[in-house]
This record gives structure tokens, C-alpha cells and sequence, in this order.
């Protein structure tokens, strides 16, 4: 096509406004997001309000699912202990993922060894999560290397026999399957330091730690937030984690949810959802307070 | 360069003790599913074969892996094709502020935030009241791109903040119209990354487990196969379809991988026509 100067003219004038075009192009997402967020959202509040038998449930506006949900013990229990297990996770996640990140930013110093060492993390993350709660079990077993090793160690005479299916496997697993979900955004924002920051620190005769303590974890903070959203939303919403490594005997506010699915209690479940998504939202909003997501793209 | 202090041999250390954190486990039961026909789920290893392997090709009464596996790896592709042109499409509209942007860049956090269960009940929810039947390439489908599109969309938009405007500008320049300037510029300058964008939209839809559950209807996807193995099968067999399925994930991301430094090379072999004159 030659670009003339009459050509260019009609095409500019056919070309439709930057606002127009920007809405076409976010067509598709508006629409998928649409259906499968919004309306699926809107949907639960909607059914959180409904009656249900033991066969059907139905359009009613009543509030005993939610006054049922508010003042029973077990809701109370379930989220302390989904708390707990929140509150574990991420501080093993924080810190590993921090130490890890560093060691990656900081002290590999080329950039080819940096990409394929931070590939290494990251890999296992597109892998399937199931599998790799599965792949404890030889490790963790009554008769699992763990076990075997400690025996033969003279550490333990008798096996451990919370080593699986217990809370400290559910926290395990949390740390292996989201800790990539802390390394990434630290090892992102860390990349970004000007490194004659560091360099001035240490020109004004801070020690190592000083460096890390007054320049490097402040600045690495939009980070550590943006990897505490990811894991702190993965935890309180998981059923699946806590169901198989504590061999379903501890309980977690997604586990109610999924129990009551299964019983075909969908308004009860509703109801439930919806207060964990309020849960959820109160803990981002407070984080999202300290970082500003835009900027840290 | 000034010789490695003694924080950084730890911190190897710790970095070394962190990959095998990771990678331990998943060799473990690598080297399970070569378990001999008598042997258990952990070690000792009762000699060594392809029993379980074989299992899982012979063994239908525990469901229908090898069905399950097909409409996975079709699923991963549909959404891996649609994450991508979405993605795309979507990181264009955002290099400008349009009316609704913030609104909508914050739902796009949401859905990356939101408690699977909650999609997968939500959208459940819609079928089941208006009478449709969930499926794998319906709802199932979309409840996994509300998991896939955030992550392609984070990747664009921190791919076009880091774009280099003049190249468009140049294409402009030349005459070319803005569809052209998409088509032979900015497409070709943005591909490795969206191999990368392929690669986030087929995985994380190969192993979507929560948003697939309550909307994948009578035909499993794997991992909801591989779930309800969990709760009935205790005999290596299941480490046996572990090590393949991981194998296979292995393959895709090394292809993927590849596929990226391939494009890479190429462009800095192409790279510059400079001083040739005109082409």
C-alpha cells in the first residue's frame, strides 16, 4: 500500500475514537469477566438469601442462613483455625520467599544465572498442585523417609505419627505449593532497586545488615504486599490443601463451604461464601493501603 | 569484582536446600512409580518395574484417565488460545486511560484474588438455576479464564509499560495504519512474551482444580480424576500417573521455553538491517 497522503487522510478520519477503540478491545474481557465473576458473584449473594430442603433449594429472602453462620461455635473455630493456618503459612512464605529473592537479586550477579535460577522456582508452579501434595506422602509416611531416617538416626524410637495428615502437613504443603507466589513479586521489585542506592549506603559506611534492614526491606515492601495478597487469598479460600493433608480431619472455612456443596445446602454454602469473600476483602483492602498494584507493574 | 562474602555461601546454601524443597518430593515419587509389583507407597523400593505404568494403561475400573487427560489437553488449549487474545487485546486497550479502566483493571485484580470455591459455586449456581447442564467446554471454560486472563493481563500490561512507543511511532510514520503497525511491529516485538502468556493460559488451565469442580460436569478433567483417585486408589498407580502427567507438564514448558529462545535468536539474527540499503 502506498502510503499516500490522501490514503492516510481517509484513514485517519474512518479510524474510530481512541475510546471507541479501546472498548472494542476490551470487548471480550468485559464479557468473560462478566459472566464468570460478576454474575457468579452476585448470583451467591442472591442465593445466600434463598430457602433449601433437603432436595432443592428456592427464592425466599430469609436471613437464617447467614444468623445460623454468625453465631454458631464451629463458624467461630473454623476461622481461627483458617487463620492459623493463614498466619503459619505466611510467615514461613515471607520469609523463604525473602531470603530466596535476595540470594537472587543481590548475590547472582549475571543475568543470564538469575533468569535460569529463578526459572527453577518457578517452574513447579505450573505443575499440578494435587500431584504435589500427593508427592509428600512418601516422605511424610508412618513408614516415609522422614520417619526412617529419624529412627535410624536414634532421634525417635517410634514413628511420628503427626508428620501426615495433621496441621503441620497442611501448613507444609501451603509453604511448598505458594511460596512461589512470595518469591516472584519480592524478586520483581527487588530487580528494580537502583543499585547505587545500595551502594550509597554503603559509602556512608552501613554495615551489610544495616543495608538490609534500612534500604533494601523497605524498598522491597510493594513486594512482600503484593506476594502476602496472593497467599494470604490462596489460604483462606483453599479446601482442597487442608482436606487432603490433614486426612480430613481439620476443618477450614473453603472445607465448610465445599461440605455444604456436597450436602447440596447451596444457600447455607452461599451464605458462607459470602462472608468469606467480605473476610477476604477486608484483609486486601487493609494491604492494598500499603502498595499501589499499578505502579508495580 | 570484589571476591563472594561468606553471607553469600549461606545464602547458596539456603537457596540449594530451597530447590530441593521443591523438587524433592515430586523426584521422590518419580522413583516410587518404578515400584515393584509388591511394593507400598513409600520406600523400600520392592524392586524395580514398569507395573504401574502398565496399570494405568490396562486398569479402566478406577475411571477414565485417558478420557480425562484428552479433554484437559483440549481445554488447556482452548484457554490458552483465548488467554492470549484476550490478553493481548486487552493490554492494548490499556496503554491509554479509557472511561471505566480503573473500574475494570480492579476487576481484573479481583478475579486473580477471589477464592476459587467462590467461581466455581457462583457459576455452578447460574447453570444449575437457569437449567443448563455444566460442561467442561462451557462453564468449565469459563470459570478457568476468570483464573488465566488476570495473570496474561499482569504479564501485557507489564510488557507495555516497558514498550518502546517510538518503534510504533516510526511504523506511523512510514504510513502504516494502526492495524499494520499491530500486525508487523508491535506483534513481532511482543511474541516471546506471548509465548509466555500461552504457556501461564495452558498450565494453569492443565491443572485447574477448584474453578473446574462444581462446573466441569459428568466428564472430569485430570486433576479432578486424579482427586478422586486420591480418596480410593492407595497403591503406587497413582504415583505412576503423578510422574506422567509432571513429565508431560515438564515437556509443555520446556517447549514453551524453547519456543521463546528460539524467537529470541532469531531476532538477533534478523535484527538489524541497517547499512544493507534498501530491502
Amino acid at each position: 500500500m502506498a502510503p499516500g497522503a490522501a490514503s492516510k487522510e481517509t484513514a485517519v478520519s474512518k479510524a474510530p475514537s481512541p475510546e471507541k477503540a479501546s472498548w472494542f478491545l476490551v470487548s471480550p474481557l468485559v464479557l468473560v469477566l462478566g459472566v464468570f465473576l460478576v454474575l457468579p458473584i452476585l448470583t451467591i449473594v442472591t442465593v445466600s438469601f434463598w430457602d433449601y430442603n433437603e432436595y432443592n433449594f428456592f427464592p425466599a429472602f430469609i436471613l437464617e442462613n447467614y444468623s445460623y453462620l454468625l453465631t454458631s461455635q464451629v463458624t467461630l473455630a473454623t476461622y481461627l483455625k483458617t487463620f492459623k493456618f493463614m498466619a503459619l503459612t505466611w510467615v514461613f512464605c515471607a520469609v523463604i520467599g525473602f531470603t530466596v529473592a535476595y540470594f537472587l537479586a543481590f548475590h547472582v550477579r549475571s543475568l543470564p544465572m538469575q533468569v535460569v535460577l529463578f526459572l527453577i522456582c518457578t517452574v513447579p508452579f505450573w505443575t499440578s498442585n494435587i500431584i504435589r501434595m500427593i508427592s509428600w506422602i512418601p516422605f511424610l509416611g508412618r513408614n516415609g523417609i522422614a520417619n526412617s531416617t529419624l529412627i535410624s538416626a536414634g532421634v525417635i524410637d517410634e514413628p511420628l505419627e503427626w508428620l501426615l495428615f495433621s496441621d503441620f502437613a497442611v501448613v507444609l504443603a501451603f509453604v511448598h505449593l505458594y511460596c512461589l507466589f512470595m518469591v516472584v513479586p519480592i524478586f520483581n521489585t527487588m530487580m528494580r532497586i537502583d543499585r547505587s542506592l545500595i551502594e550509597a549506603a554503603r559509602d556512608a559506611g552501613a554495615s551489610g545488615f544495616q543495608i538490609l534492614t534500612n534500604v533494601i526491606i523497605p524498598l522491597t515492601k510493594p513486594g512482600i504486599m503484593i506476594g502476602s495478597i496472593f497467599v494470604v487469598t490462596l489460604v483462606m479460600g483453599d479446601f482442597i490443601t487442608v482436606r487432603f493433608m490433614s486426612g480430613g480431619q481439620s476443618a477450614s472455612v473453603g472445607r465448610v463451604i465445599s461440605n455444604e456443596i456436597a450436602l447440596l445446602q447451596y444457600p447455607a454454602a452461599a451464605a458462607s461464601a459470602v462472608v468469606l469473600l467480605i473476610t477476604v476483602l477486608i484483609m486486601i483492602g487493609i494491604m492494598m493501603r500499603f502498595v499501589d498494584i499499578r505502579k508495580e507493574l | 569484582m570484589e571476591p563472594r562474602s561468606r553471607s553469600f555461601y549461606v545464602l547458596a546454601g539456603v537457596f540449594g536446600l530451597f530447590v530441593l524443597f521443591l523438587y524433592g518430593p515430586i523426584l521422590t515419587i518419580g522413583v516410587l512409580s518404578f515400584q515393584g509389583p509388591g511394593g507400598g507407597l513409600t520406600f523400600p523400593m520392592n524392586g524395580v518395574s514398569l507395573h504401574w505404568f502398565f496399570d494405568l494403561f490396562e486398569q479402566q475400573a478406577v475411571g477414565d484417565i485417558w478420557g480425562s487427560f484428552r479433554r484437559s489437553f483440549a481445554l488447556g488449549l482452548m484457554v490458552m488460545v483465548v488467554t492470549v487474545v484476550v490478553s493481548v487485546m486487552g493490554g492494548l486497550a490499556f496503554r491509554r486511560r479509557f472511561r471505566g479502566s480503573t473500574a475494570l483493571f480492579y476487576l481484573i485484580v479481583a478475579s486473580l484474588i477471589i477464592p476459587s470455591i467462590l467461581i466455581s459455586l457462583g457459576v455452578g449456581l447460574i447453570f444449575n438455576i437457569l437449567d443448563f447442564d455444566v460442561h467442561w467446554s462451557t462453564s468449565g471454560f469459563g470459570a478457568q479464564l476468570t483464573w488465566t486472563l488476570p495473570f496474561g493481563l499482569l504479564i501485557m500490561f507489564a510488557v507495555f509499560n516497558r514498550f518502546d512507543k517510538s518503534y510504533e511511532e516510526a511504523a506511523r510514520d512510514l504510513g502504516a495504519s494502526s492495524w499494520q503497525t499491530i500486525r508487523h511491529v508491535v506483534l513481532p516485538i511482543i511474541a516471546p512474551s506471548l509465548i509466555g502468556v500461552a504457556l501461564f493460559g495452558f498450565t494453569l488451565s492443565y491443572d485447574e482444580f477448584a474453578r473446574t469442580l462444581l462446573t466441569a460436569g459428568s466428564h472430569n478433567t485430570l486433576p479432578l480424576e486424579i482427586v478422586g483417585m486420591t480418596t480410593n486408589v492407595t497403591s503406587p498407580v497413582l504415583y505412576a500417573l503423578g510422574t506422567l502427567t509432571t513429565v508431560f507438564s515438564f515437556l509443555m514448558i520446556g517447549s514453551f521455553l524453547l519456543l521463546v529462545i528460539f524467537l529470541k535468536r532469531r531476532r538477533a539474527g534478523a535484527g538489524s538491517d541497517a547499512g544493507k540499503g534498501m530491502v
